[in-house]
């Protein structure tokens, strides 16, 4: 922002430009956070003012019960992918039985979460910011202050509730569906049977694994919802500037969700085993 | 029932407000009037707390809400309406439910008692019968009419119009300077309105405030400003292109413009 108006400016002042932004927009976000954190800690007092259950409802429907199709297919054909991957490499070694474990444990501890968020990122996370910019630029959230009533307690929070709680149903889902995939692969190269493949697959299951990739879409779900409020609330300059923040807000949520991935895997591999 | 006390409110080194004073009393429809840019949304702004002043100070009803936390603005909040430049409506709600969302949020009536109360709202501002539909199924002037009934919604002493005749036509915009001054009288709102269509600021004006450049010149009833000798009211009243309000920015250095280059 600051940069455009720094035509003769040097290397330097670029960076400090830079620098600003960048710091502005942490310290706001981490702001955003803390209002959240503060409106959650007081309804938990007195829940009937904060948490609207219809709202809340509400987004869960179209957050969650709207991507089930989305989710549902990507992760089947990830699913078959992954199998079909497996079992060429896999046949090198004469070891085909163990794509199940292999689809398994994948799915349930890394690509089921993975690929749920990274289509709710596409999804739900671009849809936020629209909407929510939108309202920015038609006056709408001005309205609500002075109707005084807090857009963070209206807005922000039923998203980012809405959106813990599917996440995981919509993980849970994608990894069942994943393992379908990976059975319909087997069922069709090696004449599996559904129950051989199923005990291939529990045998081969954690309860951590499952507990992972829960741990890790809880965290996905609070980066996508975060950052699609705070891009849209931030817009500012008519349709391009909503243009804009849905396209951050998308870009930044996966390199934040992947990173997060990359995270939790290193955590829960190498730290806590 | 508002004085605005000193305020300033400065824009990257530009003062956008400049030492504005301003009473304004109980009952009266005070209409704040200037071109373009005079910071006159800007002073509304400030007097709904959407902004707060760099100094100076507004009282509403004796208290300062420039200093105030955000949970206590919503207390005062609750006691005035706000009509917007475009109705801001939500638009994922319904005409009846965005009539109603105040009343939801900040009272524990019944629901059916609510619904009773819209329709009294919309029949108020000759919308009845709109309750089940959405905002952009409604003409430019119902939204702003329906916006009027949400303003009023919670029974306020004090109402902000911004710009209520800007994008419609003639009639509608006088339709809708007379539902402002029948709920004025009816009601016995206090009304605070910005505007720069100066057909309707007469209608309506008790007070007519003529804010430029960020400061106040000239105050008083319509009459008083009609016969104003301030050379910029005269100048916006008879929409000369010339005058206090210069027709080219800098005349002087039109050639130093014109042949000075970018420097890279």
């Amino acid at each position: 922002m600051t940069s455009k108006n720094n035509r003769s400016g040097g290397l330097l002042e670029k960076f400090s430009g830079a620098l600003n932004t960048a710091l502005y927009h942490i310290t706001s976000f981490a702001y955003l956070h803390w209002l959240l954190i503060r409106l959650f800690l007081v309804g938990l007092v007195k829940p009937g003012k904060i948490f609207r259950g219809k709202q809340i409802f509400e987004q869960m429907f179209l957050m969650g019960v709207q991507s089930i199709p989305i989710v549902a297919v990507t992760s089947l054909f990830l699913g078959m992918t992954l199998a079909m991957l497996t079992t060429y490499t896999l046949a090198d070694f004469g070891a085909e039985v163990w794509v199940a474990g292999l689809v398994g444990v994948g799915f349930t501890r890394e690509l089921g979460p993975l690929i749920t968020a990274i289509v709710v990122a596409g999804r739900v996370g671009a849809s936020i910011s629209a909407e929510l910019g939108t309202m920015v630029v038609s006056e709408e959230i001005d309205a609500l202050d002075t109707m005084g009533i807090n857009p963070i307690r209206y807005l922000v929070l039923p998203r980012f509730l809405a959106l813990l709680i599917m996440m995981p149903c919509l993980a849970i889902m994608s990894d069942y569906l994943g393992i379908l995939g990976g059975y319909l692969i087997s069922a069709m190269k090696m004449d599996m049977s559904f129950a051989y493949y199923k005990d291939l697959t529990v045998e081969a299951l954690k309860l951590k694994d499952v507990f992972t990739g829960l741990i890790k879409s809880l965290s996905f779900a609070m980066i996508i919802s975060m950052i699609g409020c705070y891009q849209g609330l931030i817009v500012s300059g008519g349709a391009e500037g909503v243009g804009k923040g849905t396209t951050k807000s998308v870009v930044n949520s996966l390199i934040f969700v992947i990173a997060a991935d990359s995270f939790f895997t290193a955590l829960f591999t190498y730290v806590i085993v | 029932m508002i004085e605005i006390k000193n305020l300033i409110k400065m824009y990257d080194n530009r003062r956008v407000l400049d030492n504005v004073n301003l009473t304004i009393k109980q009952g009266e429809t005070m209409v704040i009037m200037g071109g373009s840019g005079c910071g006159k949304s800007t002073l509304l702004r400030h007097i709904i707390c959407l902004a707060r002043p760099d100094s100076g100070q507004i009282f509403i009803k004796g208290q300062n809400v420039t200093e105030m936390k955000e949970s206590e603005l919503v207390e005062v909040r609750k006691r005035f309406g706000m009509l917007f430049q475009s109705g801001a409506l939500l638009n994922s709600l319904t005409v009846g439910e965005n009539v109603a969302l105040p009343l939801v949020e900040h009272t524990q009536l019944d629901p059916k008692i609510i619904s009773i109360i819209v329709k009294m709202k919309l029949e108020l501002v000759g919308l009845t019968g709109f309750e089940n539909l959405m905002p952009s199924q409604l003409s430019g002037g119902m939204k702003k009419r329906v916006g009027l009934a949400r303003a009023i919604a919670m029974d306020p002493e004090l109402v902000f119009y911004d710009e209520p005749g800007a994008g419609l036509d003639p009639i509608t915009a006088s339709v809708v300077d007379k539902l402002i001054m029948d709920l004025t009288k009816k009601l016995g709102i206090t009304s605070i309105v910005v505007t720069h269509e100066m057909k309707s600021a007469f209608r309506i004006a008790d007070r007519i405030a003529v804010l430029y450049k960020g400061k106040v010149v000239d105050i008083g009833t319509p009459d008083h400003i009609k016969n104003s000798k301030h050379p910029y009211v005269t100048q916006f009243i008879s929409g000369a292109p010339d005058g206090p309000e210069p027709l080219r920015r800098s005349k002087d250095d039109y050639l130093s413009r014109l042949t000075a280059f970018d420097e890279e």
